[in-house]
């Protein structure tokens, strides 16, 4: 099963010039698969500077990777050509954390629906190209005639937010990249933007990826997640295994610590880790997370551990996994090619 | 924060009918309307509403800290027996840090990045105290960052040197510096990751009973509400929709509004259908007649639209503005 969008074993670095021999490893030899045979919502978490948003810049082909490759429909993103780039940026949408600062301030709203409309031809005549504009504006909760003709400072962060999921239903992609969509609204919309982003992906196919730093949203709406750290995919796999019963000593802090709204359930005792917890882990050659590790053991130190394969949906990055057999590359990114409906119907799969 | 019922002992604040209104060239914003609660010693208040409810221009107002076009129009907010918002500019000098500290939202932005942490720690106690000697000073500063779990070293750190975490801290310590009696926190996490986070409301929990202060903690996260808080007052279009103590709030609200929220709240045990609150926030500008909340409400009823309800007791411990509840009575 071929994906439609993949990165494979990419890197980036940041920094190392003439002058300055240090640089940032941002995103660190990772893979993830999207969409494919069916679509898929995948998650990517991590807290920031845990190289998410450079991953999602490399999937836009907005950064070129140090090393490795994204490649979409088989073919590099360095190579494609121009037709070829003017269908990626068509069939691969971007929806990003702050909604205001998409829009043009001199231009009203209409303007980031209708600019797309006509350079990818969408609507044969004016009339029709309306119409479809304002379609798109009702399936994401507005009334076009209170959001058209307005200006961007007229609507509230939510309402632009939904103007872009309406820009990426009316361009109809194949897939959108949504980061931190509704890290900047409030909670009863936050439920409203991600289940229209859900919407997208079961009545028209489109495959998402939300890069997040929540967990419980990731939980509610994603098939699959990858969880970084520092760069690195910590692990992998389907969200009820990783959220669920997380096997990597990171993502078990990340489950525990958050703030679950019950009062019956409370943090129990201290978060690990909590010396060394702002240290910026430099150049080592062992595990990232060793220094915080509560089960940090010597081989720890000493290499980096691979994507160990614990169950048919689920790896984790950990030596205490040292028993399964190692994953890498694209059998690790294809674990994320499943949709929820797969996953659902049988329980064991062998498609990847 | 383990234990489930907390002791109040007496009042430390009392807010009445306080209105706080911003003037705008097309009419007042009605930012808080007539707002009142009660804050006990050593209580842990949250007050939770979306953006454009009120929770911040309240806290704000507590503290004076209210600038035009904004204006607190009318009520009272007494501290210990004194009047607050009748006080002279140098009385609510005096209050700040010593008797009621704010974190404010986005504090680590707030350190002035050309002091060291340090200098600015030495600020707030100088500006309080006179005659306090150097080596006692160092003294102090130490033993406040011990407090928020910070290395002694921090204090020779200028602000970009610190994480957002450990600047974060440094807020902490700056708002505890004078043992205060009241902690107004305005979102202190709300850029934070969630292990920091934890971290974070882990140092605020415990430097909180260490002095025996009372926070009132501001936000829309009602994973931290139900985390931190013992009783929560929502906020809802500038007015309080129900103030409930926290259990009873989440299990049981009274409000229609509280109970779409906690409603809409994802949870990580069942994978089920988002569902947020549909309709818009009310217009502060031209508030909706009668209750804030019934353009909204699933369960409106005719006197909904011309009548604003009442702020009353319903349970012990829980009060609610809805109209559903005065039938019950009557």
């Amino acid at each position: 099963m071929t994906a439609l969008l993949e990165a494979r074993n990419v890197t980036k670095r940041f920094g190392g010039g003439l002058f300055n021999k240090q640089y940032t490893v941002a995103v660190d030899n990772v893979s993830l698969s999207v969409g494919g045979d069916t679509p898929t919502v995948t998650a990517i978490a991590g807290e920031s500077g845990s190289g998410k948003t450079t991953l999602a810049r490399m999937l836009l082909n907005m950064l070129e990777p140090t090393e490795g490759s994204v490649e979409y429909k088989g073919k590099s993103l360095g190579a494609l050509t121009r037709p070829e780039r003017g269908e990626f940026r068509r069939e691969v949408q971007a929806i990003f954390q702050d909604p205001f600062e998409v829009f043009n301030p001199f231009y009203k709203v209409d303007a980031v629906l209708s600019t797309p409309a006509n350079k990818f031809n969408i609507g044969s005549s004016r009339a029709e190209r309306r119409e479809l504009i304002e379609q798109a504006l009702e399936m994401a909760g507005l009334l076009p005639n209170e959001t058209l003709g307005r200006y961007p400072h007229q609507l509230s962060g939510g309402q632009r937010q939904r103007v872009m999921v309406a820009r990426a239903m009316l361009i109809r992609p194949s897939v959108i990249l949504a980061d931190e969509p509704v890290s900047m609204v409030d909670a009863s919309l936050r439920a409203t933007i991600l289940d229209s982003l859900l919407l997208l992906n079961q009545d028209l196919g489109i495959s998402i990826v939300y890069i997040t730093h929540d967990l419980t949203t990731a939980f509610q709406v994603c098939d699959n997640i990858m969880v970084m750290y520092q760069g690195s995919a910590v692990e992998v796999g389907s969200v009820e295994k990783v959220i669920g019963q997380p096997e990597h000593p990171y993502t078990r802090l990340l489950v525990e610590s958050i703030p679950l709204p019950d009062p019956d359930r409370k943090w129990g005792g201290v978060a690990a880790g909590r010396s060394t917890l702002e240290e910026q882990v430099k150049n080592t050659s062992g595990c990232k997370f060793a220094p915080r590790c509560p089960a940090v053991m010597p081989t720890c130190h000493e290499s980096l551990p691979p994507l160990f394969k614990t169950g048919d949906r689920q790896a984790s990055a950990c030596f205490l996994y040292e028993d399964s057999p190692p994953v890498m590359g694209e059998d690790a990114a294809g674990m994320l090619l499943m949709s929820r409906e797969q996953s659902d119907s049988n329980g064991t799969n062998n498609s990847y | 924060m383990q234990e489930t019922t907390r002791q109040v002992d007496g009042l430390v604040l009392q807010v009445r009918d306080l209105t706080v209104h911003y003037q705008t060239p097309l009419g007042p914003v009605r930012a808080v309307e007539g707002i009142s609660f009660d804050l006990g010693e050593g209580e842990r208040l949250g007050l939770v509403g979306e953006s454009g409810s009120g929770k911040s221009t309240t806290a704000f107002a507590l503290m004076h800290l209210i600038k035009p076009p904004g204006q607190i129009v009318g009520g009272s907010v007494t501290y210990r027996g004194r009047e607050l918002l009748f006080a002279t500019p140098e009385e609510i000098r005096q209050i700040r840090f010593a008797d009621i500290a704010l974190i404010p939202q986005g504090a680590m932005n707030s350190l002035n990045p050309v002091m060291k942490v340090r200098e600015q720690l030495f600020d707030t106690i100088r500006a309080h105290e006179t005659g306090t000697s150097a080596p006692e000073l160092s003294d102090r500063v130490n033993e406040l960052l011990e407090s928020v779990d910070l290395p002694a070293s921090t204090a020779n750190m200028f602000p970009h040197e610190l994480s957002g975490g450990m600047k974060q801290r440094v807020c902490i310590a700056m708002a505890t510096t004078l043992r205060p009696k009241i902690i107004i926190a305005d979102e202190p996490t709300s850029a934070l990751d969630v292990v920091v986070q934890r971290q974070v409301f882990e140092t605020l929990t415990r430097v909180q009973e260490e002095l025996g202060a009372a926070v009132i903690l501001v936000g829309h996260d009602m994973g931290l509400m139900a985390q931190f808080a013992d009783r929560i007052s929502v906020m809802y279009g500038g007015r309080i929709a129900e103030v409930s103590p926290v259990k009873d709030l989440f299990r049981d609200p009274l409000h229609p509004y509280t109970n779409e929220l906690v409603r809409s709240l994802p949870s990580l045990d069942k994978r089920q259908r988002l569902r947020g609150i549909p309709g818009l926030p009310p217009s502060l500008l031209r508030p909706p007649s009668g209750c804030m909340f019934h353009p909204r409400c699933p369960k409106v009823m005719e006197r909904c639209s011309t009548e604003i309800p009442l702020l009353r007791a319903v349970r012990p411990g829980g009060h609610t503005a809805c109209h559903l509840y005065e039938e019950e009575k009557t």
